[in-house]
């Protein structure tokens, strides 16, 4: 039976403590996930009725699990530090913008830079992702199932972002120590973002995030790696026109 | 920020919802915007008559007698029907022009909001919510409509710098960002006999689309041009007799979702503004490409 159906009670059963956003406000919502102290007995939430609110579960810092039944809006899941967190539905711009650690998962598609600035943890987005997904990532994983749109890995630090699909204009532009790995077609490549080789250390660190991603069917060998040509680390005035 | 909506209506069983749907996903997105609202409806047209939409900041004094006078004045049939600051005025499609040369003399602060065989525009500064109570809009009936709540950015917040902007017969436009080659292209477009009544830089894009289309373009063409010949950040959702219409800049990072059912194509700045359309669960939604150009016809 699909959660969706059931009742408030049967799931209060499960151990799940159901918060609907129907019913609650969103702040009764967040300060109650921010309440949580380690060790807590309440680790498994379940959020009804999202209706795109924004800022669903953000800075939520306990590894605890929370299922979102439906779209959200603006920065779900921001700064996520050690939770589990999966959105049943699709979900706005800046899904886990800054997350530490932890994982979010997203059913449905992800608008504008989802994961931006992500420091750790694990965001797989399902679907697609529009534009600007991963900008500024900084050691954050990221597994999109569909493609990305332009300007993704902007000024990427470190991290790793896995297009199983293609990707938009100037990936990975003036990118740093990110890598890029992408299945599809590139439409191309941001300043300074190069091809690379794929070495067999690279196979296997990507075949451990596809893993770690559910992606099932789907080979290593068939991505290309993309990252830094490292020729704009340090402003140089032989290298203006590449900015 | 500011908040855009649109609904194009695909079945007429909705028709009569309209004005309640498109205010709903209108008063969603309030805290996109609080300075000024409006809407634009296309409700029931007629080959025979002309609705000219105007307004006046003291509707009890200017509106008072005017259909007489405007009758008398260009010598047809007018009918006036009032609602808060704003009226519709009907008369023959070959009166239109008379008449709005008439009503510069006679009401001289009555500001026309458009005209069109399907068009009403009402506009006003405060909230969506607000705005859609004054003027009824719930009640209202129509094909397709669209919606707008205002952050102001580049003029002054008065009812005049409120969006729908309307340039042309049944034509408007709703938008979402802030154009910066504005300046240049109305004074391109006032040398091409183009006339303007703000300093806004949304009503210069309204223009632009309706002197592309008055040079023969369609919908879909002008709004390509739109691309190519405006500088800035946009997300524009537009109206025509029975043409809807999306396009966003290349840059798109200004928010758009749109959801298509058979019911209906609908769009909205968010998510937020979707959820209570019926059928939704179950709809097409998807978030529109920059550059790319997406319009319905009836």
């Amino acid at each position: 039976m699909p959660a969706t159906t059931m009742s408030k009670a049967e799931r209060e059963q499960g151990h799940a403590r159901v918060f609907d956003l129907s019913e609650h406000s969103l702040r009764e919502l967040n300060q109650a996930l921010h309440k949580l102290t380690p060790g807590s007995n309440e680790t498994a939430w379940e959020v009804l009725h999202p209706r795109g609110s924004h800022s669903v579960a953000v800075g939520v810092d306990q590894p605890v699990t929370i299922d979102v039944r439906g779209s959200v809006g603006y920065y779900c899941a921001g700064m996520n530090d050690g939770a589990a967190i999966t959105v049943h539905g699709s979900a706005g711009p800046g899904v886990g913008e800054n997350m530490m650690s932890g994982s979010i998962v997203i059913k449905g598609d992800a608008s504008q830079y989802a994961g931006a600035t992500g420091r750790g943890g694990l965001l797989v987005i399902e679907g697609n992702a529009s534009s600007r997904c991963g900008i500024s990532m900084k050691g954050i994983d990221i597994v999109v199932h569909g493609n990305i749109g332009h300007m993704s890995a902007f000024m990427a630090q470190s991290g790793n972002l896995v297009v199983l699909g293609d990707a938009g204009d100037a990936l990975g532009d003036s990118i740093y120590e990110a890598r890029l790995f992408v299945r599809g077609k590139v439409e191309s490549l941001g300043a300074d973002c190069i091809a690379k080789e794929m070495r067999p250390e690279h196979i296997e660190l990507l075949q451990g995030l596809l893993d770690k991603a559910g992606v099932t069917g789907v080979k290593a060998s068939e991505f290309k790696r993309y990252g830094s040509a490292r020729k704009l680390y340090n402003f140089n005035i032989d290298n203006a026109d590449a900015y | 920020m500011c908040g855009i909506v649109g609904l194009f209506l695909k079945d007429k069983a909705l028709e009569p919802k309209l004005g309640a749907m498109l205010s709903e996903m209108l008063v969603s997105l309030s805290d996109r915007g609080p300075d000024s609202a409006g809407i634009a409806i296309y409700g029931a047209s007629s080959k025979n008559e002309t609705k000219i939409t105007i307004q006046s900041a003291r509707p009890e004094r200017d509106f008072r007698g005017l259909d007489v006078e405007l009758a008398k004045a260009i010598g047809a049939p007018v009918s006036l029907a009032a609602k808060s600051t704003h009226a519709v005025i009907r008369t023959a499609p070959d009166k239109v022009d008379a008449a709005r040369e008439a009503l510069q003399t006679l009401r001289p602060d009555v500001r026309i909001m458009g005209a069109g065989e399907a068009v009403e525009i009402y506009k006003e500064v405060g909230l969506p919510e607000a705005v859609v109570d004054r003027f009824e809009v719930r009640a209202m009936t129509g094909t397709h409509g669209i919606g707008h709540t205002r952050m102001a950015t580049e003029s002054a917040v008065t009812t005049m710098g409120a969006h729908p902007f309307s340039t042309g017969a049944d034509q408007c436009l709703v938008h979402n960002g802030s154009l910066s080659n504005h300046n240049n292209v109305r004074r391109e477009l006032i040398r091409d006999g183009m006339t303007f009544e703000t300093e806004n830089d949304t009503e210069v894009a309204a223009a632009y689309l309706s002197n592309r289309m008055a040079h023969g373009k369609n919908l879909g063409e002008a709004l390509e041009g739109t691309l190519s010949d405006l500088d800035g950040f946009f997300t524009f959702v537009v109206g025509t007799k029975n043409g809807f219409g999306v396009v966003r800049d290349p840059i798109a990072c200004k928010p758009a979702v749109m959801a298509e059912t058979d019911q209906y194509v609908a769009f909205g700045s968010e998510y937020r503004a979707l959820t209570k359309l019926p059928g939704i669960d179950n709809a097409r939604v998807w978030e529109p490409e920059p550059a790319t150009v997406y319009f319905w016809e009836h």
